[in-house]
């Protein structure tokens, strides 16, 4: 349907735009951000009537093969959303066009965007993307549970982590695991063999960067990825994410998650919107499919505190690149300057999809979700609390999938978490990993 | 004079004037099959040859490195790992998919004559195998799906299926089987209507079991269809992959990283793409040798009735 509106727009837009327009190609992967930039694309037309935006979406994995494979046969995007993971790789080999020369030239003020976003598109005094939107994670919550467990908002709102018995957000977590005969798991009669809801779910090992899984927890220990971005001597072998990764790994044999083996195919949104659990880790963008699939009142709180008494969660954001193959970089460079100006951003704001990356635009955002009954302001407050960027370094693929089957092992396999670290930080770390 | 050389001369001999207007229309009536083998599979397969032999990430020219791609892979766990793990999964899909096709079409060629049943049959071959995958992953979820809500309230263990290490490949071969037995059945089927009806009336005559006429008559005759069967079940298996893609995406732990699905990671993936074909030269050289084997064992091109 949506993807017939745009073709129907595209074709509406090309009839009357004039016979010379210039075509740049837009590619993006989410779905439910299209509307927003087809939106976008019909304002930046109007403004610039000689250079008509052709948008394609597709899904994550296709997008990625269909990216690298146009670099080959020169069919890539003019431009395209890029994510932290994918982009080093590219810059490295020199697909993605250096924006710093448009940036200085054009006055473009980096000071902006939120602190950070636009700094992890560069290296070396080169810029390869403009950011367009930031992300963080919170637990989204079945009130229906929470009530009948008798734990309140403001629990949920107030809790601290710790590796060695959980804290408070362990209790909370307790008290939201119910067997099927209704007791808890803080009660001596809760049966963990025949567990009816779970208390909480986090989706599981992850791969390198554990956006989702594993990251807030350890950061918030006192933990972190690398020393800084671009180094690729990760800590992955660190105490602190051991003992963490041995605290969440735990959590199935007290009966308050499930087994990872049993919520690897469909995963914990599809758990907690089949009611099977009560608590779960999401990113921001996430929040309209949860609108839209969730039969019962929810809540998104903020994630708990760890023992270093911050709460803490990566700062993750996109930004839109240009392709070093693409034959008409400057009617590009006006597109991606549009998509991160405050013109288009004020537009996805008010679609309240996900969070423009410009300073202030975030409460727009905000507004809109709440007009739709969604207090999202869960992932604000996260924002202003102790944000980490996402692990960017060479290899990141290779990286990701030794990390991954590392924690497999851990998770499925009950491999001892101190060693299969070890090791999956020294292989991570080799460079052969490029050749 | 072996098999291939007989056929050779027979090409080379002078032919007779509704000879070769025969063999002229037989190859015209091959030809459009000609040009799309040649275009889709011999020129792609002396590309990737050619790129076996390089280091390319797709993004670069690119570099010939003579035959490091194949030292490499030699050592590579991963790679064995994947041609271990695929040669598990023709074990534990292929016995049973024929077997099972099998006598199915038995069951049919002696029961029913009804277009309806054979339908039914061929029902899963014909849904897509992504939806298949999609349709079993939703059924056979742990928490979610309706298998385990028919184990659990049987009072059985709940079964991780998809999500374990030791279950996983097994159920990719289960679900395939599900999906393939049909297909199977109905090319039995095609070749039990072949064997002469008056084999079976003598036997019976004679006091054969129904046992004894199909371990005597059934299975000899069926020869070139169980070599077809086998020969295309069997490569197809060990080049598994969509059911892999949709269901487990090689994990847990590695345990349904089969081959093919190795090198799609490696090639799209890590973007190796010419550690990627060197892979596939391997997997290609491979699955050559065994069909060679496996029409030279059966003797494939003679038949029992000719």
């Amino acid at each position: 349907m949506k993807r017939t509106t745009l073709w129907v727009a595209l074709g509406l837009a090309s009839s009357f735009g004039t016979a010379q327009a210039v075509e740049v190609k837009y590619m993006l992967w989410d779905a439910n951000q299209l509307p927003a930039y087809q939106q976008c694309a019909t304002d930046f037309q109007a403004k610039n009537p000689d250079i008509t935006i052709k948008i394609t979406q597709a899904g994550w994995n296709d997008y990625w093969t269909a990216i690298t494979t146009g670099f080959v046969s020169g069919t890539a995007p003019d431009v395209f959303t890029n994510h932290l993971a994918k982009y080093p790789e590219f810059a490295k080999n020199e697909q993605l066009v250096d924006l710093a020369p448009m940036i200085a030239r054009d006055k473009l003020d980096a000071g902006a965007y939120e602190a950070g976003l636009y700094e992890v598109w560069g290296r070396d005094g080169k810029q390869y993307g403009l950011p367009k939107d930031w992300d963080t994670i919170a637990f989204i919550v079945n009130m229906d549970m929470a009530k009948q467990a008798g734990v309140s908002l403001d629990d949920l709102n107030n809790m601290d982590w710790n590796p060695k018995d959980g804290g408070s957000f362990e209790k909370v977590v307790r008290k939201l695991s119910v067997d099927e005969a209704g007791n808890n798991a803080t009660s001596d009669k809760f049966d963990k063999s025949k567990v009816k809801t779970f208390g909480f779910q986090t989706p599981g090992g992850g791969g390198m960067m554990g956006q989702t899984e594993w990251s807030y927890f350890a950061v918030s220990d006192g933990w972190k990825f690398h020393d800084k971005v671009w180094d690729n001597n990760y800590y992955y072998d660190d105490p602190k994410l051991v003992e963490t990764i041995s605290y969440l790994a735990g959590l199935p044999d007290k009966g308050i998650s499930a087994p990872y083996e049993q919520t690897k195919s469909l995963g914990p949104d599809a758990m907690f919107v089949g009611g099977k659990v009560a608590m779960i880790p999401q990113g921001s963008w996430m929040i309209s499919y949860f609108k839209d699939n969730a039969k019962f009142p929810t809540a998104w709180v903020p994630l708990p505190k760890g023992p270093s008494g911050k709460r803490a969660t990566m700062f993750n954001g996109l930004a839109d690149s240009i392709w070093v193959g693409s034959k008409v970089q400057d009617q590009a460079w006006q597109w991606v300057k549009y998509l991160g100006s405050a013109d288009c951003q004020s537009v996805v704001a008010a679609k309240g999809v996900v969070f423009p990356a410009i300073k202030g635009m975030a409460d727009k955002a905000m507004a809109t979700q709440k007009a739709a009954g969604v207090d999202s302001s869960a992932f604000i407050t996260m924002s202003k609390e102790q944000t980490f960027l996402a692990p960017i370094g060479d290899n990141g693929s290779q990286v990701d999938d030794i990390i991954k089957t590392a924690f497999e092992s851990i998770y499925i396999g009950k491999a001892d978490a101190a060693a299969t670290l070890k090791d999956a930080n020294a292989n991570a770390k080799v460079n052969e990993l490029g050749k | 004079m072996s098999e291939s050389s007989r056929w050779l001369a027979a090409l080379w001999r002078p032919f007779s004037q509704t000879r070769r207007a025969e063999t002229f229309t037989a190859y015209a009536l091959i030809l459009p099959a000609l040009i799309g083998f040649s275009l889709f599979y011999a020129l792609p397969t002396i590309r990737a040859l050619e790129l076996s032999f390089t280091d390319w990430n797709m993004m670069r020219p690119p570099k010939f490195i003579g035959f490091d791609n194949y030292v490499k892979l030699w050592h590579d766990g991963r790679f064995w790992n994947g041609m271990k793990l695929s040669l598990y999964y023709v074990l534990l899909n292929i016995p049973l998919q024929t077997a099972i096709g099998l006598f199915l079409a038995v069951a049919m060629d002696r029961l029913t004559r009804s277009i309806f049943v054979r339908s039914v049959v061929l029902l899963p071959y014909l849904l897509s195998n992504v939806l298949v995958a999609l349709i079993w992953l939703w059924m056979l979820d742990p928490l979610l799906g309706v298998v385990n809500h028919l184990i659990t309230s049987l009072g059985l263990d709940r079964q991780a299926f998809l999500g374990s290490p030791n279950q996983a490949l097994a159920t990719v071969a289960g679900i395939n089987i599900w999906r393939h037995m049909g297909l199977v059945a109905m090319l039995f089927l095609a070749g039990l209507q072949n064997i002469p009806r008056n084999l079976y009336e003598a036997a019976m005559v004679e006091g054969a079991t129904e046992w004894q006429m199909f371990r005597h008559i059934t299975l000899p005759l069926l020869r070139p269809v169980m070599v077809f069967v086998l020969v295309t079940s069997v490569t197809g298996s060990f080049q598994i992959f969509d059911t892999i893609a949709v269901t487990t995406a090689g994990g847990p732990q590695d345990s349904t990283n089969v081959i093919v699905y190795y090198i799609i990671t490696n090639a799209f993936s890590f973007n190796k793409m010419g550690y990627a074909s060197a892979m596939s030269m391997v997997l290609a050289a491979v699955m050559v040798l065994y069909t060679l084997i496996q029409m030279r064992v059966m003797r494939a091109s003679d038949s029992d009735l000719a």
